[in-house]
């Protein structure tokens, strides 16, 4: 059997890298497992002339494409959306944007503002120093003075405008909204011994440069030479009990598909939105019939995914296009609540820079944009670097019905019960998604942007899996606390997208890793009374 | 592609793929590039079918299905505009899958990377330029009010 650790973490992505690294400081023996591989830019596609092609199949968002031997599948059969993730050290930040807005104030508390879905038992004032310092580690590039947020400092600059950039900002001083850099965890200075961005282009499947900051370079070194120890191909199957009632440790099949016990006194998830409910269904026991910290029942339940729309349209001249890093502007004029319109809440518009070579060929063809036969050249031409695209990330509020359960049939290579969802976007978000989809429209329109096609969902989520064992004061309508414990198991914790109480209309890592932060701060100032 | 026997596509249906592939993007002396029925752009292409091959094999299956019995690539230049357009009209993922097959091998070809005015290389290590931008852009939003709303006190 494995020593007895300390403090057991499961999962080393973005949620797992930070807490580990905070907990660091307390000289407990922590350890975390991770089901897949340390990852070498050197593997990365932008190494390789096939590097678009790479992102339809090892390196593709979805699990069940890309289908590693360290991935499980997911059915996601019943969802418009599907689920995008990444299994590695890093987690979903190897594949990632690396876009990075916090939430917004008023998102933590819908309900008092808006009367809808519930507020977060913490507020934005809470997370704002667990904000900066993972800025600080994970190294962001951005502007201060964005009037849409509250006071903040990146510690590098901008990505650069470019020419792509700049025709947006053009159109939307002309229509008189708001728009401002986006921040980035993308390097445009040296930074704690990443290079800067050389403009490769293909970010988000993982960055050849090192430029964009993914746990496995940001977080995991620091946290390493800290004494915590990362076992990576450990894929557990569930957590177990003691007789207390309490969390005793993990089981686990190794490298070799050996099963393993790892005894812990205290158990953190870090697995994601889906991931996490899967582990905790998964460990359902005699104590525990309905899963493990779930006698709340909302256990998988409240999964929210983003939709997220895409405009684009074609210019008369060749800008960025996959030359440089996608992100560049966001824009929150319609992120708040406005009585005006016919749903509440909002969305983040973003501002993407283009599409490489290949991409343009497919995804033109896909719609019906690019012909087959003698005028396939002529047209391929006309849309080449020529593109805007916006997206829109519209906020997904939470609703029962959407959720993760086992699979009663689909299982991973090691046999353990994989992971259903089923999710339909709500009447009030596709409202605004039209909304969104009307504005970006405008916006390409006022950019002098033709031939516009509009996608209502992508193929895959944006990878933003949230709500799925969410916090709250009332045992009866959460599932852990207002600092990540379990309810029910006084020594589990849960750090990861999970525990959202509602999504924004942001990307959500920055938001994660905040809370990362915040709960294990809350963890290191109870360390005496943690079990109470 | 995989060296399984089931996972390896027939000559005639390696035939139809060419001659659809061709049809997809033909060759082209007014941009000085060739067809993706290229000798090298098809080896690529055949190589490069991996996880797709299912999707592939319904989508030869599919055109050979509106040939009538006949095979796609022997039908006549009419016959066959036809069933490519009838096989385009019908849609769905295994259009998709194909025309991704077909297209990602042909837009990495060196020689129509050059007649698109760009280098055929990856993008790492050289990278690219980006330039900075006229940031006074940002000035008439840097004097808007703030726009976050202010929360409640609990």
């Amino acid at each position: 059997m494995n020593e007895m650790v300390d403090v057991l973490i499961i999962g080393s992505g973005a949620s797992g890298a930070a807490v580990a690294w905070s907990l660091a400081e307390t000289k407990m023996r922590i350890l975390c497992l991770e089901q897949g591989d340390w990852m070498k830019q050197s593997d990365f596609p932008s190494n390789g002339r096939d590097w678009e092609a790479r992102r339809f199949s090892d390196f593709d968002v979805s699990p069940n494409r890309r289908a590693r031997p360290t991935d499980y599948p997911v059915n996601d059969q019943n969802s418009l959306m599907k689920v995008a993730n990444f299994n590695g050290v890093g987690g979903g930040t190897i594949l990632y944007t690396a876009h990075f807005p916090r939430m917004h104030p008023s998102d933590f508390r819908v309900r008092s503002l808006d009367g809808v879905a519930d507020d977060w038992p913490i507020d934005y004032t809470d997370l704002e120093p667990f904000f900066t310092e993972n800025d600080r580690m994970m190294g962001v590039s951005g502007l201060a003075g964005d009037p849409a947020y509250p006071p903040r400092q990146p510690p590098m600059p901008p990505l650069p405008l470019g020419k792509t950039g700049t025709r947006y900002a053009k159109a939307m001083n002309k229509l008189g909204w708001h728009w401002w850099p986006s921040d980035s965890t993308i390097a445009t200075t040296e930074y704690d011994g990443r290079a800067p961005c050389i403009n490769l282009g293909h970010c988000t499947p993982g960055c050849a440069q090192g430029a964009k900051a993914s746990t496995d370079i940001t977080y995991w070194p620091h946290a390493i030479r800290a004494g915590v120890e990362l076992r990576t191909r450990c894929r557990v199957r569930e957590i177990t009990t003691n007789e207390h009632g309490m969390a005793a440790g993990a089981i686990y099949y190794d490298g070799d598909g050996v099963e393993q016990f790892q005894p812990a006194e205290v158990v953190i998830l870090a697995c994601n939105g889906i991931g996490t409910p899967r582990l905790l269904l998964n460990s359902a026991s005699s104590r525990f019939p309905d899963g493990l910290a779930n006698s709340s029942g909302l256990v998988g339940k409240n999964l929210m995914l983003h939709p997220w729309p895409q405009v684009r349209g074609y210019i008369d001249e060749r800008v960025d296009g996959d030359r440089a890093p996608m992100l560049t502007l966001w824009s929150k004029e319609f992120y708040e609540t406005d009585p005006t319109r016919d749903f509440v809440r909002g969305y983040t518009l973003q501002f993407a820079r283009g599409t490489g070579v290949v991409n343009e060929a497919i995804t033109s063809a896909d719609a019906g944009l690019l012909p087959w036969g003698k005028d396939h050249h002529r047209v391929y031409r006309d849309l080449l670097y020529k593109r805007l695209q916006i997206g829109i990330a519209c906020e997904d509020l939470p609703e029962e019905h959407n959720r993760v359960t086992l699979d009663p049939v689909l299982k991973d290579s090691s046999g353990i019960p994989a992971p259903r969802i089923d999710y339909t976007i709500s009447e009030n978000t596709r409202r605004m998604m039209e909304h969104g989809i009307a504005r970006a429209t405008e916006i390409l329109t006022a950019a002098g942007a033709t031939n516009h096609y509009t996608s209502r969902t992508i193929l895959n989520s944006p990878g933003h899996l949230l709500g799925t064992a969410r916090m709250g004061t009332d045992p009866e309508r959460s599932v852990v606390n207002e600092w990540g414990r379990s309810h029910d198991v006084k020594n589990l914790f849960i750090v990861d997208g999970s525990i959202w109480v509602t999504s924004g209309g942001v990307n959500p890592t920055s938001t994660i890793q905040a809370l990362a932060l915040y709960i294990a701060d809350s963890i290191k100032q109870r360390l005496a009374t943690l079990f109470d | 592609m995989r060296n399984d026997p089931e996972m390896t596509l027939s000559p005639a249906e390696v035939r139809d793929l060419r001659c659809v592939a061709g049809m997809m993007v033909p060759a082209s002396e007014e941009f000085g590039v060739p067809g993706a029925d290229d000798a090298a752009i098809f080896a690529d292409i055949i190589a490069s079918i991996g996880r797709d091959f299912d999707s592939v094999r319904q989508a030869l299956g599919a055109l050979a299905a509106l040939s009538s019995g006949q095979a796609f690539a022997d039908l006549d230049e009419t016959r066959r505009d036809m069933v490519a357009g009838a096989f385009q009209a019908q849609g769905g993922v295994v259009l998709a899958t194909l025309t991704r097959v077909i297209l990602q091998c042909y837009y990495r070809d060196d020689r129509v990377v050059r007649s698109l005015g760009l280098e055929p290389r990856p993008p790492f290590p050289k990278g690219h330029t980006l330039e900075q931008g006229d940031w006074s852009l940002l000035d008439p939003v840097r004097t808007r009010p703030k726009m976050w709303r202010d929360v409640p006190p609990r």
